[in-house]
């Protein structure tokens, strides 16, 4: 092969290989245990967009402190590859995006005690499995590239 | 000779038990000449840390009466205008951490201070509200703490106290942020 063919293999296959990159972060995924947990089992089909959209969302609360209006980028912002910061303590909050901080949605146990708490002081009520499953998926998929 | 020897021994010896007199400012535990120690006990544990240090720092068991902590613990769903819920499992096991620890029963002189003057049939949530803490903030002014960017509340310890983590509170170890050490 000359030169020229050399090099056009070499970019193609260079490209390509950044291209299966671009297609394996759109697609990781969840720890199995955890997806095991709040989506196999139950049968559920998550949605990533629904999950960022209420992750977005300003919840209108009566009777609470504060502004009356609850977030949950409040507290964890809306890039999840950065660090948040609570919003009365000022303590950080380590970023949620698995790919900068590998702790995040490996343990069901703490998955639900936050699900619990944070829904709780967000929506004021519990979430439903749905919710779970769709918040589960934005935050795993939401470090990509 | 042997005279001198035995009278210098004897003043070598008074000069090493005067230490912890001269040094009972700091909050080292002098306990080979004490019982109490000063300062705050540092008692560790995990889930303590974990469950209840994930949004501010993990306060010593050793700052509220077990009252306090009582109350604490029943008010979890509305913690501060926070959700601070814990399951059952570990909700037991905090709560008999705290209360096994807390400053009515430790023997540890800053603690016994933080359970003095308690209203027992009202006692504190917060720590920034017993007697103790109100008398030793009282002479710092609002622009070092509320209107410090860098402190904001009397509620983060660390902040100032710079040895709070080790149970120290002594104001040599003080610094506020943007001022300085505090000098009384």
């Amino acid at each position: 092969m000359n030169i020229l063919t050399t090099s056009l293999t070499v970019t193609v296959s260079f490209i390509l290989g950044l291209s299966a990159h671009l297609v394996s972060a759109e697609e990781a995924t969840l720890n199995p245990v955890v997806n095991e947990h709040f989506i196999t089992q139950l049968g559920i089909k998550a949605d990533e967009k629904l999950g960022q959209q209420m992750w977005q969302q300003k919840f209108k609360r009566k009777g609470v402190s504060g502004t009356g209006v609850r977030s949950c980028t409040d507290c964890h912002g809306s890039d999840l590859s950065k660090a948040g910061k609570h919003i009365t303590t000022g303590k950080i909050i380590k970023p949620m995006s698995p790919t900068v901080n590998s702790k995040r949605l490996t343990k069901v146990r703490s998955i639900e005690k936050w699900f619990k708490r944070n829904c709780k002081w967000t929506l004021g009520r519990e979430c439903d499995a749905q919710e779970k499953a769709n918040f589960l998926y934005y935050i795993n998929s939401s470090s990509s590239f | 000779m042997k005279n001198t020897l035995a009278i210098s021994s004897i003043i070598f010896t008074l000069g090493f038990l005067s230490i912890p007199v001269v040094q009972s400012d700091s909050d080292f535990s002098w306990s080979l000449f004490k019982n109490k120690s000063n300062g705050v006990k540092v008692v560790r544990n995990e889930l303590y840390e974990e469950e209840c240090g994930g949004c501010h720092m993990a306060y010593a068991p050793g700052l509220l009466t077990e009252r306090s902590w009582t109350k604490v613990m029943a008010g979890l769903e509305d913690h501060f205008s926070d959700n601070a819920e814990l399951d059952d499992d570990s909700f037991k096991q905090i709560s008999q951490f705290l209360n096994a620890n807390s400053a009515d029963k430790s023997n540890y002189k800053r603690s016994q201070k933080f359970s003095r003057n308690i209203n027992r049939a009202n006692p504190p949530l917060r720590i920034t509200k017993t007697p103790y803490f109100i008398r030793e903030h009282n002479e710092i002014p609002d622009r070092l703490v509320a209107k410090n960017p860098k402190v904001v509340s009397f509620s983060r310890c660390t902040a100032c106290h710079k040895n709070a983590d080790a149970g120290s509170f002594n104001e040599h170890d003080i610094n506020i942020p943007g001022f300085g050490r505090w000098d009384d």
